[in-house]
């Protein structure tokens, strides 16, 4: 028996207030989760209550209202660590996101780890928040890229080439977990092993995976996580920089102002430790407070739970595809994580979401962010289904019929 | 299940979409521009063989959607045998019809971009073949992108 069938799926969606409306008469279909989830009441309700009862500015402050803030950013710090198992709240790093995490670790670790000649390794099937800072970084330092290859439209690491690419060069290896436009779901634990034997330090980048699946940073053994709030039905512009203490502590700072320095005279500046050391100026304090109430909302339903209903999901529409003709697939057959890319012959990914918008069903068309991948894979854009947990098959069954309507329109 | 598309996909931008018209390379070129939409991942390419001021021919090649495909090839259709002047006119009025949906002189055919406006995703789509061939006619050597394209 399914685990998703302990839990009353239909039952949550009533949590979402946005759900619940017609887009162009019709009733919303959400699934666009991979670009950002929609947010749960509870969530909402923190952020309100923060602004309502508790907002002052964190840290310092000696009056009761910056006592309540500073304790209620903190608990969120805690909260992330508990959600990723990190071994204690000081290797937790605010970010505006997993962009702002990965921009923190190249600036910071890059600068003072890597010189001329190094490696940074990557994979073909990266988003360009985990390409582009390392580019910066490779412009300023010297050092190459080079990238763990795919097979073709299953989207797959080849990891036959990955010894040949784990040289003694490599200082870094920075890898997505769940790949955005393909849902492959890399094995991690594996390939951060495999690194950390040769003394290379790891970067996953937790995105997609982070309020998908049950996530244990000991366990996937890698030096640093990063994911964004705002995926996790938490809010925009908060992120989490996991970092394991001596590698953050040994960091330089990201960026200078208040909340991180020790003390500062004219000509110098002592620095706090991590993790405050990468928290300049005044923080997104409500951040914190609405992922904690998104990271206690998703652990009640449970994240073991939501993966399968993710998974179960990805699969039902997957065959669903696979049954029509004239159609090309993207990603893995088996073991993909809750969303499918797609293009119809001849149809472009925008006209297939601008059709499908009318019809009240939210996809992405597009590069996703990942134009080598694209390129990589011969085509310019996929449309993208990304499910979560307040989705329904019937909504697959539908969006299935919506494709076909448009395959018609086209005259397919 | 679309009704409400049709003032987007007229049955004539289909057509277009479907068959387009001067879909080529054009060795007599002596001008050529190319228009890249990013976020769509258009790309075009324009051939323009001028006579003094008379695009004596024009075609074009590329990937791209619906909307810009039968863009350009409308574009091709309006602006063979026409000058320079004629085409930056009717690139004033096409960018206010798909911008505004507001129709101001005679566009001809081009009318069915009309309804491109109450779309603003897609405006990019529509106008990019037009930046491109004004920056044909202008001699710019850059592909023009629609990135900053208000819309």
């Amino acid at each position: 028996m399914s685990v998703s069938k302990n839990v009353d799926w239909l039952a949550l969606r009533k949590d979402f207030p946005i759900l619940d409306q017609q887009v162009h008469g019709q009733p919303l279909i959400y699934f666009d989760n991979a670009a950002t989830s929609q947010k749960p009441r509870v969530v909402i309700e923190a952020l309100q209550h923060y602004y309502e009862c508790d907002n002052a500015n964190v840290h310092r402050g000696i009056h009761e209202l910056s006592n309540r803030a500073t304790s209620a950013y903190e608990a969120g710090r805690a909260r992330a660590a508990r959600f990723i198992n990190a071994r204690t709240a000081e290797e937790i790093v605010f970010t505006r996101g997993t962009t702002e995490g990965i921009n923190l670790v190249a600036s910071s670790w890059g600068a003072k780890n890597l010189k001329s000649g190094d490696v940074i390794l990557l994979t073909e099937m990266e988003h360009h928040s985990n390409l582009v800072p390392w580019q910066l970084l490779a412009q300023r330092t010297g050092a190459k890229i080079t990238y763990v290859p795919i097979t073709g439209d299953e989207g797959i690491l080849d990891l036959s080439k990955l010894d040949s690419l784990l040289t003694r060069q490599v200082k870094i290896f920075s890898m997505v977990h769940i790949s955005n436009s393909l849902g492959t779901v890399n094995p991690v634990a594996d390939l951060c092993a495999r690194a950390r034997k040769l003394g290379i330090t790891t970067l996953v980048d937790g995105a997609q995976s982070a309020g998908h699946m049950p996530v244990d940073v000991q366990a996937i053994g890698c030096d640093f996580f990063v994911f964004s709030g705002h995926k996790i039905c938490g809010p925009t512009g908060i992120g989490v920089l996991w970092g394991r203490q001596e590698l953050l502590d040994a960091m330089p700072p990201y960026q200078g102002g208040g909340e991180m320095i020790l003390s500062v005279e004219y000509q110098k500046t002592e620095f706090k430790k991590a993790p405050h050391r990468f928290e300049a100026g005044t923080p997104d304090i409500s951040g914190p407070i609405g992922l904690h109430a998104a990271m206690d909302y998703l652990d009640a339903i449970g994240r073991d739970r939501i993966w399968k209903h993710d998974q179960e999901l990805a699969n039902y529409a997957y065959e669903k595809l696979a049954a029509l003709k004239n159609i090309r697939l993207f990603g893995p057959k088996t073991g993909r994580a809750g969303l499918v890319s797609f293009l119809l012959n001849d149809v472009h990914a925008h006209d297939v979401v601008t059709l499908a918008d009318q019809a009240g069903v939210a996809l992405r068309g597009g590069h996703h962010c990942t134009q080598p991948l694209m390129h990589r894979l011969g085509v310019e854009s996929t449309a993208r289904a990304s499910f979560y947990f307040y989705n329904t098959k019937a909504e697959v069954d539908r969006f299935a019929e919506v494709v076909k309507e448009i395959q018609k329109f086209f005259g397919q | 299940m679309f009704d409400e598309l049709n003032d987007l996909y007229q049955q004539v931008i289909l057509d277009h979409c479907r068959k387009p018209r001067n879909f080529h390379e054009l060795p007599a070129a002596s001008r050529s521009a190319q228009g890249h939409n990013p976020l769509c991942g258009d790309q075009l390419k324009l051939f323009l063989a001028l006579d003094g001021d008379t695009i004596e021919d024009i075609s074009f090649v590329g990937s791209g959607c619906c909307i810009s495909k039968a863009s350009a090839s409308l574009l091709t259709e309006f602006a063979k045998g026409k000058t320079k002047a004629d085409v930056e006119k009717m690139f004033g009025r096409v960018h206010e019809m798909v911008t505004t949906g507001k129709i101001e002189g005679d566009v001809g055919k081009l009318a069915v971009f009309a309804g491109v406006h109450k779309y603003p995703a897609r405006v990019k789509c529509a106008i990019l073949s037009w930046h491109a061939v004004m920056a044909a006619l202008h001699g710019e050597v850059q592909p023009v992108t629609t990135e900053n394209e208000q819309t």
